[in-house]
């Protein structure tokens, strides 16, 4: 049997760095990693079979596009049937609706302007099994997100169709997954009039050139880049547009982060004094070469590599330090994908003597926000951007 | 599923990755239900996989003491409409907490 530690290492990639200064008495309760493959689906870290939430391991992060086989999986509900693509429907309605409609999936198609946007899907709960004090919920690690291109209409196009009354306050959707048990609340989001009339905001029914998978949403699913994966609502088949605040489990008591606790887009009509929902991703990075704790030779050429991406302004500058901090050097960016996309970043690593390389990594968002080196506390165990960092060995 | 083959197939997934070889075959996802020998685990396996999977219990134990699974098993019922009785609540809980409290202070 693999130990936690081992296990980390195999699976969840970068977590071990930080997993092991917590282990001891809380680690040894703490159950293995395991694999598994879902239909259609290559091996992924299971985190949960039942509702499904799977995650992509560190190796198959390191395309610039996640592969469809091996895009994370994150459910609530334990009831996703598999859609008749024939037969799926989207209703579009709602009190602020002044046509409402019914589309076909053929009908979609045909009737709106097709669009593909290059964006990252991250869980809001991605690396909540790195926070420390650990919090409740999915242990994820690095791997609840992954960056695709995705096809579709413009849900502004959708909604003008339906008619957008100007009373209008937020637009509410709910998908083909459903509870077991009958005081579960239906898995239903809502966004903002304002986001959802965004030009990039998709009903998207492909992902890298391709149908969308069964466990990604398939017929189709709502794409908001910049947002949190919560919103991405999959086998989408009902929206509302409406003049009240949705006031839905989901909303009002779930995915929420302390008021004024973060540097990101409010969301007027759901937030209290004390709380308010999560919505944009914060700029981050993420190492995807070399391997956790990986050894290298010495004298033989070696990169770091990796990924950064932000809510939608883009990313200025990926800083490496490759001596604990004490200075820092820019790395060199790849190809700009778009704004909401993911940005390669690579350095050369200095192999020549043998000993510890201490690396951190910080991106820097054209906005001017950049890494944090502290975790800001919340009781989900949201937004973990903080610079990582990690130890490699030349021998 | 409990079988020693299950745990086994995993193994060699995850040693396969660990190795760097390409996986061939690996394990098909299955539901776990497999917690600590205890008073009350069958009680509460038998609550918990109603609606999901029991991997959650040892994965969220380093996050856990007495007073978050109260909170837990709570949320279960009032929110979620677990369907739980007060008394085995009280004999969920006394399982969880004694199985898998993991969190330090």
């Amino acid at each position: 049997m693999l130990t936690r530690r081992e296990a980390l290492l195999a699976g969840a990639g970068w977590l071990a760095t930080r997993a092991g200064a917590n282990e001891g008495a809380a680690g040894a309760v703490g159950g293995e990693e395991m694999l598994g493959t879902l239909p259609g689906k290559k091996a992924l870290i299971q985190r949960a079979f039942r509702p499904p939430n799977f995650e992509t391991p560190l190796a198959d992060l390191q395309p610039i596009h996640t592969g469809n086989s091996v895009f994370f999986v994150r459910y609530h509900l334990p009831n996703i049937p598999y859609v008749d693509a024939a037969a799926w429907r989207l209703e579009v309605g709602g009190p602020s609706a002044q046509h409402p409609l019914t589309l076909s999936l053929r009908e979609l198609k045909g009737s709106f302007e097709h669009v593909s946007i290059n964006a990252v899907n991250q869980c809001s709960g991605n690396r909540r099994g790195l926070f420390a004090p650990r919090v409740p919920g999915v242990q994820w690690g690095n791997g609840a997100m992954g960056h695709a291109l995705w096809a579709g209409v413009r849900l502004r196009d959708v909604l003008h169709k339906a008619g957008v009354a100007t009373d209008a306050l937020e637009v509410v959707f709910n998908g083909a997954d459903t509870p077991l048990l009958p005081g579960t609340p239906d898995f239903v989001k809502s966004l903002p009039i304002d986001r959802a009339l965004d030009e990039n905001t998709l009903i998207a029914f492909e992902m890298n050139g391709a149908p969308l998978p069964h466990w990604n949403g398939a017929p189709a699913r709502l794409v908001v880049p910049g947002w949190t994966g919560t919103y991405w609502v999959k086998h989408l088949t009902d929206i509302r547009i409406q003049p009240a605040a949705f006031d839905g489990f989901w909303m009002k008591s779930a995915y929420r982060i302390p008021t004024g606790a973060f540097a990101t887009a409010r969301f007027a009509s759901q937030e209290t004094s004390e709380n308010t929902p999560i919505t944009e991703m914060l700029v981050n990075a993420l190492i995807t070469s070399p391997a956790p704790a990986a050894r290298l030779r010495r004298g033989e050429p070696a990169r770091l590599a990796g990924k950064a991406w932000d809510a939608g302004a883009g990313i200025a500058a990926v800083e490496v330090s490759l001596d604990g901090r004490q200075s820092w050097r820019p790395a060199k960016l790849g190809r700009d994908l778009g704004r909401f996309a993911w940005r390669e970043f690579e350095l050369p690593l200095d192999t020549s003597r043998s000993g510890p390389i201490e690396v951190a990594v910080r991106a820097r968002s054209r906005n001017g926000s950049t890494q944090p080196e502290k975790l800001t506390p919340n009781p989900a165990g949201y937004h973990d951007n903080i610079v990582q960092t990690a130890r490699l060995e030349v021998s | 599923m409990r079988s020693a083959g299950h745990r086994f197939a995993v193994w060699v997934a995850v040693a396969g990755a660990a190795a760097g070889y390409a996986m061939s075959g690996p394990a098909a996802a299955a539901e776990v239900t497999d917690l600590r020998e205890g008073a009350g685990r069958d009680l509460t396996v038998g609550r918990c996989i109603i609606c999901h999977s029991v991997e959650y219990i040892p994965s969220n134990a380093p996050a856990m003491n007495r007073a978050a699974w109260q909170k837990t098993i709570q949320k279960m019922k009032d929110k979620f409409g677990a369907p739980i009785t007060d008394e085995e609540a009280k004999q969920i809980l006394d399982y969880l907490d004694t199985n898998y409290s993991g969190k330090a202070g």
